[in-house]
């Protein structure tokens, strides 16, 4: 645990955070590296997620998409195209954004397909044009899965980010590969608490948003009606019921 | 392909080391998830806190625990110990979620009837618990050993890394050629153990071939993942 101490008394010495190449200017490159590849990955994958939830079409591109994503090592795609195309940062970028548009489409999209149909219905049979349909009902009752989709997509560039730092110079990776090379394995430690904290405080700040983002009046668990007679069985109310019950 | 041929020890060498690596945290996922997730079923104190302290630790990006972790547990660098705990770490906070809800969506109807048919509390979980939610089981499995498989390649830094290996050689040497045969065998295990599963899966749930919530499940999967944002870190 020696190890541990040194580290946190490494990153407490405010010496540390204000020098080039020091603590602050990783984290400034670590947040813009994160911020930039969801934000360009955002442009591509909330319209085309929220035209595949409203539509239905192209469900089975989503979870195809999704499923391969996992099982790409990550690494060897970020080396992969480095190598290909150069070391620099729009590659990098690439690769990142890449990475964040399977669990963004899939938040979005799911965040659409999780709503119950009968009030998508009932939107319909007021009156209501399918544009507001979409901007009135579904994205509102949504919007608390496809937040859950933008922290799935953030977590995964910070670490890929981290790991990317093995070819890029910059981003608080740099402390760990920096220590593994050296052998200085308290180096290496600052840089996994510092990550590592990044992870969590970002992770926390979007837990927040997605809790106050989440309608009020809308229950996570539906209360089941009395007379079920006269419901009639929709994709939804089947999905809503097993994604309560499955994870 | 030639530079295949002529490294086929190699490459056949690391994919046995990369499937043991995987292998390993994925059973001790599983079987850590039964008895755990069980217990998060019965009690919602216990659901809550071990579903943030594994919710905790799976957001913790790979390198940063793989390199922590020779420092909590006493163990060397290069010892395999800190690749196995820390993906079965992520395996479990995966697991988990998956098992405690699959073992909740068994209806208090049909244990209180195997109850009043005479089953004791243990064998009632065995006959009737366990195999009911063994199709919601199977398939967070498969999510964690795809994710497991994958997963590993990164402590090819720390020198652990199984096919990552031939990721950063690959690199060193400028050889992208090495680097694909890297992915394509990794992915290939990946297809292999969940072939493995699918098939357990064939022989053990014989009847959730029929089941409409197996079917769904990649979809369910999917929503359930951003609803209880069990995002893990990819890398």
């Amino acid at each position: 645990m020696n190890f541990f101490a040194a580290a946190f008394a490494y990153i407490f010495d405010g010496t540390h955070w204000t020098e080039v190449n020091g603590i602050g200017q990783r984290l400034v490159e670590h947040l813009l590296f994160t911020g930039v590849s969801v934000g360009i990955a955002a442009v591509i994958a909330v319209p085309l997620g929220l035209a595949i939830g409203h539509t239905g079409r192209g469900r089975a591109f989503v979870i195809a998409l999704t499923s391969a994503a996992r099982a790409l090592p990550t690494f060897g795609f970020l080396l992969f195209i480095v190598l290909l195309a150069g070391l620099g940062l729009a590659p990098l970028v690439a690769v990142l954004v890449v990475l964040a548009i399977p669990p963004l489409l899939a938040g979005v999209y799911a965040g659409i397909e999780a709503v119950d149909r009968q009030p998508i219905d009932a939107a319909r049979a007021i009156g209501m044009s399918e544009w507001q349909i979409l901007g009135r009902v579904e994205v509102p009752l949504g919007v608390p899965l496809m937040v859950g989709g933008l922290r799935s997509a953030v977590l995964q560039v910070i670490a890929t980010a981290t790991i990317a730092a093995y070819v890029a110079q910059g981003g608080l990776g740099r402390y760990l590969i920096e220590g593994l090379a050296r052998r200085d394995f308290m180096l290496a430690i600052v840089g996994a608490i510092l990550v590592a904290a990044l992870a969590l405080a970002v992770d926390g700040i979007l837990a927040v948003v997605q809790k106050l983002v989440d309608p009020r009046g809308v229950s996570r668990r539906p209360a089941r009606p009395t007379n079920t007679r006269f419901r009639r069985p929709s994709r939804s109310s089947e999905a809503t019921r097993t994604l309560i019950t499955e994870g | 392909m030639t530079w295949l041929w002529n490294n086929l020890g190699l490459v056949l060498g690391l994919t046995a080391d990369h499937a043991r690596l995987s292998a390993i945290p994925i059973l001790v996922g599983f079987a850590a998830s039964l008895p755990l997730g069980w217990f998060a079923s019965r009690f919602p104190a216990a659901r809550a806190i071990l579903l943030s302290v594994f919710g905790i630790l799976f957001t913790i990006p790979s390198l940063a625990l793989f390199v922590s972790l020779p420092a909590v547990l006493g163990t060397r660098i290069l010892d395999d110990a800190n690749v196995i705990v820390a993906l079965s770490i992520y395996a479990i906070a995966m697991m988990l979620r998956g098992a405690t809800d699959a073992f909740s969506s068994v209806s208090n109807d049909v244990l209180q009837s195997a109850t009043a048919v005479g089953y004791a509390s243990a064998s009632r979980f065995w006959t009737v618990q366990l195999p009911l939610a063994g199709p919601v089981l199977l398939a967070t499995l498969r999510v964690v050993s795809v994710s497991t498989v994958s997963l590993l390649s990164v402590a090819a830094l720390i020198g652990k890394g199984g096919l990552g290996y031939l990721f950063t050689n690959g690199y060193q040497r400028d050889f992208p050629e090495e680097i694909i045969i890297g992915i394509v065998f990794t992915l290939l295990i990946a297809l292999v153990f969940d072939l493995i599963l699918v098939t357990i899966g064939r022989i053990l749930l014989p009847w959730s071939r029929r089941d409409p919530r197996a079917a769904r499940s990649g979809l369910n999967s999917l929503i359930g993942s951003f609803r209880h944002s069990s995002a893990g870190p990819g890398a």
